[in-house]
């Protein structure tokens, strides 16, 4: 996966919560071979809505999603991340995240950003005010700003979570870091193992 | 937490080792405080249900397969078990299965396609093909892969992601599980088979009394089964939720390995099974926990409700949902009655059967049909019933039709089919249609498992084919 460092730029404003995975990604989508393409399953169901804010033309080319709270809770599907991440969404914000929503998008390189409610609240605000305001992620401070706004907060973002985002590690990246003992484990297997 | 990084719990240096941990402690290639261990896998199944995204990941980030040749796939889940020379109907499953040819062309791995002499039920090829071997890790993106615990092996299901990973590194990041001791002492009455055995284990274990362990089957009654009856209990460890099952290897083991296409030969042969040898549970190795039952109780099991562990011997009646004690498991039954259409007192032997079907990866190996064959020999199926038999793969086609049981069943009014996983999960067009009943050899009751409204009553082989006989549920004796 791709590093990240800093996210930079405009969000769509998500103004719901209990925003589950079957509604991010419908099950229909599951039947399908690929790992790209579901971009265009994200809110598939909403999308039809024309007041939908997905379909909100002022809010075309925002990279971050902003959410309310519970955003990625029900079934463990990963496609939930793809989604959010294929339509072009580098990290979401929320006050509070399914558990494995958030672990599958750190998986990803998705940047889950779990501020607290006020900080929450007051993006949404302003985001739905302005869908211009600018908005800065950092990963190596943990920290979202918005200068017009005078907002600036942290979030937390565990060592380890922040070592895969910053260094582009997903799982296999991690285990590829010992790549010289499995070299040297496969060395000395049994040759009767072939 | 220290515990949690060298592998499974009672694993003491130099102290007595189970089987479970022997296995483990040869596999770790990487371990570190307070992280899962890094098990290096021996063996990796692949099919076309969970792994097309796992290779799609690959495509994504260039990475290859590290051992290919340690990698070997086959089309089983969905494939179609009549009429296989014509292209799969059904969308989806031939999008899986021609997505399934084109990565294995494209990233160099062996698959074995329908048609194939080889190909088959992902847990019936890797035994028969002799790439299951003792000592082992083997991983599938498939829960029943605890079946290749028979060899004393390491098997265990994994997620597409995780087959992703396996395809790349070769190897699995693992936390620690309790270790499990499940004893059959004694010896079987006649008559009672090695489906039977697990479903006895079921019932003791409850579906939920496995959970975060690997099990060891051992004693007498275990020792006693061939690899076809080991493999048919360790394929349902996972029913009463442990991750693996495991059986220490003996010479019933090296005797079914030995000459088989990728077993060892020659003087590695011998190097491999002294090493095997060395692969049994220490004395006074201990267990997180255990579990005995006595072999001479064992008689001819079925299921009633909708999980593995609601079992009862089939000489019994429709439990009474108010005669359980604990209220969880109270409710469950009186849910698992509504659905399965049945009324508490009841006996089972009189509940008619609209479906038999006899395969799946738990029960389609040529001692299964071995089994159903001798029951439905000079028989007749029951006038209306559907019944198929569906085996394991075309090595196991292959083997019946040259001891002419095929002939047998077809004789007798059966149904004999392709190799595949057909009804055990009808991903297929072998489906049961709403409120209809099944005997079924496979692993798993749940609700619509074997087709939306379908009613499933897992059985052995031999149960199998007297009740296809009968129209009702019997075991052979009762056909006499
Ligand atoms: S036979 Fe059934 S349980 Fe076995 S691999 Fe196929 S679908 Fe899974």
């Amino acid at each position: 996966m791709e590093p990240v460092a800093i996210v930079q730029g405009t969000a769509v404003p998500l103004d719901r919560s209990d925003v589950d995975t079957d509604q991010i990604i419908p099950s229909d989508w599951l039947k399908r071979v690929e790992r790209t393409g579901f971009e265009k399953g994200l809110f598939s169901e909403w999308r039809d809505g024309e007041d939908f804010v997905l379909n909100n033309e002022e809010y075309a080319g925002a990279n971050i999603l902003l959410g309310g709270p519970n955003f990625g809770t029900g079934s463990s599907r990963e496609h939930a991340v793809w989604a959010i991440q294929q339509y072009g969404f580098a990290a979401v914000i929320s006050p509070r995240f399914g558990p494995i929503f958030k672990n599958n998008s750190t998986k990803n390189g998705l940047v889950p950003v779990e501020v607290d409610t006020a900080t929450a609240e007051t993006l949404m605000a302003a985001v739905q005010a302005d869908p211009t305001l600018e908005i800065t992620i950092d990963v190596e401070r943990a920290t979202i700003e918005a200068p017009a706004i005078g907002l600036a907060s942290t979030f937390d973002l565990s060592e380890s979570i922040r070592h895969r985002l910053l260094n582009g590690l997903d799982d296999i990246g991690i285990t590829m870091q010992q790549v010289d003992k499995i070299g040297s484990f496969e060395g000395s297997r049994p040759s009767y193992m072939a | 937490m220290s515990e949690e990084t060298t592998g499974p719990k009672t694993n003491i240096e130099n102290g007595p080792r189970t089987i479970i941990e022997k296995v483990w402690d040869r596999h770790v290639v990487h371990a570190a405080e307070g992280e899962p261990s890094l098990l290096y896998i021996d063996l990796h199944l692949v099919h076309e249900v969970t792994s097309p995204q796992a290779f799609d990941g690959l495509r994504l980030t260039n990475r290859p397969i590290r051992r290919p040749e340690l990698t070997v796939a086959t089309e089983d889940h969905n494939v179609p078990t009549a009429d296989i020379d014509q292209p799969i109907a059904d969308p989806v499953s031939k999008a899986q299965v021609d997505t399934l040819r084109k990565n294995c062309d494209e990233f160099g791995v062996k698959l074995y396609s329908m048609g194939d002499i080889n190909q088959g039920i992902v847990h019936v090829i890797g035994p028969e093909l002799g790439l299951t071997q003792p000592g082992m890790t083997v991983v599938c993106g498939d829960s029943h892969t605890s079946t290749h615990g028979a060899f004393g092996a390491l098997a265990f299901g994994i997620g597409t992601s995780e087959v992703e990973h396996v395809l790349a590194t070769q190897t699995l990041q693992q936390s620690a599980q309790e270790t499990m001791a499940i004893t059959v002492n004694g010896e079987l009455p006649e008559g009672s088979t090695a489906k039977d055995v697990v479903l006895a284990i079921l019932g003791a274990a409850d579906t939920g009394g496995g959970i975060g362990a690997i099990a060891e089957f051992r004693g007498p009654v275990i020792e006693a089964l061939s690899m076809e009856g080991r493999m048919t209990v360790c394929n349902m460890s996972i029913e009463f939720g442990a991750k693996a099952g495991m059986i220490a290897p003996d010479d019933t083991t090296f005797e079914y390995l030995k000459g088989r296409p990728n077993a060892p030969s020659g003087a590695e042969w011998d190097a491999a099974v002294a090493d095997w040898k060395t692969l049994r549970s220490d004395e006074g190795a201990t267990y997180d926990r255990e579990i005995i039952i006595d072999g001479a109780d064992i008689v001819p099991y079925m299921t009633w409700g909708t999980n593995p562990g609601q079992v009862l011997p089939i000489s019994a009646d429709v439990p009474d949902p108010a005669s359980f004690e604990d209220p969880g498991a109270s409710d469950a039954a009186a849910r698992a009655l509504e659905y399965m259409g049945l009324t508490a007192g009841t006996p089972l032997k009189d509940v008619p059967v609209d479906t038999v079907f006899i395969g799946s990866c738990t029960n389609s190996r040529i001692e299964d049909l071995r089994a159903a064959a001798a029951v439905a020999k000079g028989r007749k199926v029951k006038d209306g019933m559907r019944t198929l038999v569906v085996p394991g793969s075309g090595l196991v086609k292959k083997q019946a039709e040259e001891e002419g049981l095929h002939t047998i069943f077809i004789e007798a009014g059966f149904d004999w089919r392709e190799p595949g996983c057909s009804m055990c999960l009808a991903m297929n067009p072998d489906k049961l249609a709403p409120g209809e009943r099944s005997a079924s050899t496979s692993n798993r009751n749940f609700e619509g498992r074997q087709g939306r409204g379908g009613r499933t009553h897992l059985v052995s082989p031999a149960v199998a084919a007297a009740t296809a006989i009968a129209g009702t549920f019997a075991t052979p004796a009762d056909l006499d």
